[in-house]
């Protein structure tokens, strides 16, 4: 398995109140750290701000350090030349072998547009994708 | 107005008094004979059965608390064996171990009574239909309030709590004519009409009620009988005691408490007596109870108490209003509530933290419990579904723990607020205003 194509992600655990999220963006901002992409999803009790950036275990320190609730989590970056029909192809590969797709969040990347993807099995998800063929993006591609 | 037993219950002051002293003396006496518990705290104390000859003295018998009946779970106070037993009521305790409280037939027989002569002061006979909203089982609302009303020749309707529009649809149907249960219940139900268009005066003949079980005031009382036309009577008691025991006559000033059956002390902070009509806490005595008794049991509630002659031609004193609490525990839609039940369950769940809150609100009078706790940081997870079952399996905890449904809130760990010294776990913003 080509441990490259392992994407950290960095979630962010936000209180579903007025002007947490402000808050944390202003602290991201602050400590120099770069986003490239994320995403917000929200449960019953908190919000979660998922996000890619450049350096994420350097960021991740950081974060910490100004107590925020934060989390690495391992997903995968498709490259993607159709919306639909890449994350169709994705989704079918994925599905046929039995792995489950937590969510994914698209992105009009830098190069390439990019689906990022959390499944229940990272590694087979990215050795199965690889041999159908499927495009994933390492680090520097994004 | 009729009375039960007039001989008792317009028994003068002077008599009362010599009854309840003979029959204190006797209830020490017996304890101490057959109490193991209550025998080693006579002589931890250095008081024998002997030394009581007068109120005074028997203000030297130790106090009983909740925490005893705790460390005496399930059965370790009852004074009888099970073959004496008719019947258990069990309620919630201060930690996850309930109160198992005991009935002889004796002690069935005076808890009737006590409601019988209390439905009869405030005008209920047999020419009545109660619809008894208290929950029913192990609860001692449901069966005490039954069998008062049935006592009294009434006929009693056994509904129990839920349902609201059921209720409704069988209180226009059917001849009822008073209520039992919980005051915010009756608000419930009043509020519920309103939607569905049935008016209380028009569409019922229910014009009475015993209301009790939570605290509430005189301002609810009046808006309760404004919005429903019922003449709502209030009501004290508590499963130490048997359960709903005592109540207002139809004058509304106060809880005609039985003399031949409770003694009752007032008293202040430091266990002195309370000038008559002084707030203070209540210290009970039961005088003829006989599975369960209960000794200067701290029940918790302040209260004050008068021995002047009601209108109604009653002679025993009255309990006003209970206003408050000595201790940290909650009354939530009827049921009693401590912090320290909440606590155990949290303790109990690896995903939690220790860090909790308790918020109560009553928006129309009906009561709301909102418990959030602080997930423990090594449990914290973006997988929604695990979130949703770990906030499932709290509540799920909680209503097998408390009897009531509490709404849930997972908070991030650091989210809520610390304290230096005592910890202050609840936030009350009911009014009963």
């Amino acid at each position: 398995m080509d441990e490259s194509k392992i994407i950290t992600q960095l979630s962010i655990f936000v209180n579903n109140e007025p002007g947490r999220l402000a808050n944390v963006c202003k602290i991201i901002k602050s400590v120099g750290i770069r986003v490239r992409a994320f995403n917000l999803a929200e449960s019953a009790e908190f919000g979660i701000l998922r996000a890619i950036v450049e350096n994420p275990d350097d960021s991740f320190e950081k974060l910490r350090e100004k107590g925020i609730i934060i989390r690495k989590t391992d997903i995968i970056a498709i490259a993607v030349t159709d919306a639909a029909d890449s994350f169709f192809e994705a989704a079918d590969v994925l599905g046929n072998a039995g792995v489950n797709i937590e969510y994914g969040y698209f992105y009009t990347g830098v190069s390439d547009s990019v689906l990022f993807v959390r499944v229940d099995d990272t590694e087979k998800a990215v050795d199965i994708l690889e041999k159908a063929g499927i495009r994933l993006l390492d680090d520097a591609e994004i | 107005m009729a009375f039960w037993n007039e001989r008792i219950e317009t028994m003068p002051r002077e008599e009362l008094e010599k009854l309840q002293l003979s029959l204190l003396k006797a209830k020490v006496r017996e304890m101490y004979d057959k109490s193991p518990f209550f025998h080693d705290r006579m002589r931890e104390a250095g008081v024998l059965p002997e030394d009581i000859d007068s109120f005074e003295a028997f203000r030297k018998v130790p106090f009983m608390r909740k925490s005893d009946l705790r460390d005496n779970y399930p059965d370790k106070l009852f004074t009888v064996p099970y073959d004496d037993i008719t019947r258990i009521h069990v309620s919630s305790g201060t930690t996850g171990r309930p109160t198992v409280v005991g009935y002889t037939q004796k002690d069935l027989d005076n808890w009737t009574e006590s409601l019988a002569r209390g439905m009869t002061s405030f005008g209920m006979t047999k020419k009545d239909m109660l619809q008894n909203f208290h929950g029913y089982g192990l609860f001692t609302g449901g069966l005490g309030v039954h069998y008062g009303a049935e006592r009294i020749g009434a006929t009693v309707l056994p509904i129990s709590t839920g349902n609201t529009e059921r209720q409704i649809q069988l209180m226009q149907d059917l001849p009822v004519t008073a209520w039992a249960g919980t005051p915010s219940y009756m608000f419930h139900i009043a509020d519920v009409c309103d939607k569905i268009g049935v008016d209380i005066r028009r569409d019922t003949k229910v014009k009475l009620a015993i209301a009790g079980g939570e605290p509430w005031s005189e301002s609810m009382r009046r808006k309760l009988q404004d919005r429903t036309g019922v003449r709502v009577h209030n009501c004290y008691g508590a499963s130490e005691m048997s359960g709903p025991m005592f109540l207002e006559c139809s004058e509304q000033q106060g809880i005609h408490v039985w003399a031949d059956l409770a003694y009752v002390e007032i008293l202040d902070e430091n266990d002195e007596p309370c000038a008559e009509g002084e707030k203070g806490q209540i210290v009970v005595t039961m005088l003829q109870k006989e599975a369960f008794p209960l000794i200067r049991y701290r029940m918790g509630d302040i209260s004050s108490i008068t021995w002047e002659k009601c209108a109604c031609g009653r002679t025993h004193p009255r309990l006003s209003r209970i206003s408050g609490r000595t201790d940290d525990m909650l009354v939530v839609r009827g049921v009693n509530v401590f912090p320290s039940q909440i606590e155990s369950v949290i303790g109990e769940l690896p995903f939690l933290s220790p860090f909790y809150h308790i918020t109560l609100e009553n928006a129309n009078y009906m009561d709301a419990m909102t418990v959030r706790v602080e997930l423990n940081e090594e449990y914290l997870t973006e997988d929604m579904n695990k979130l949703a079952e770990m906030s499932k399996t709290l509540s799920a905890r909680l209503k097998s723990v408390l009897n009531i449904k509490a709404d849930v809130r997972l908070e991030l760990p650091g989210t809520l607020e610390r304290f230096e010294g005592k910890a202050n776990h609840v936030t009350d913003n009911r009014s009963y205003e």
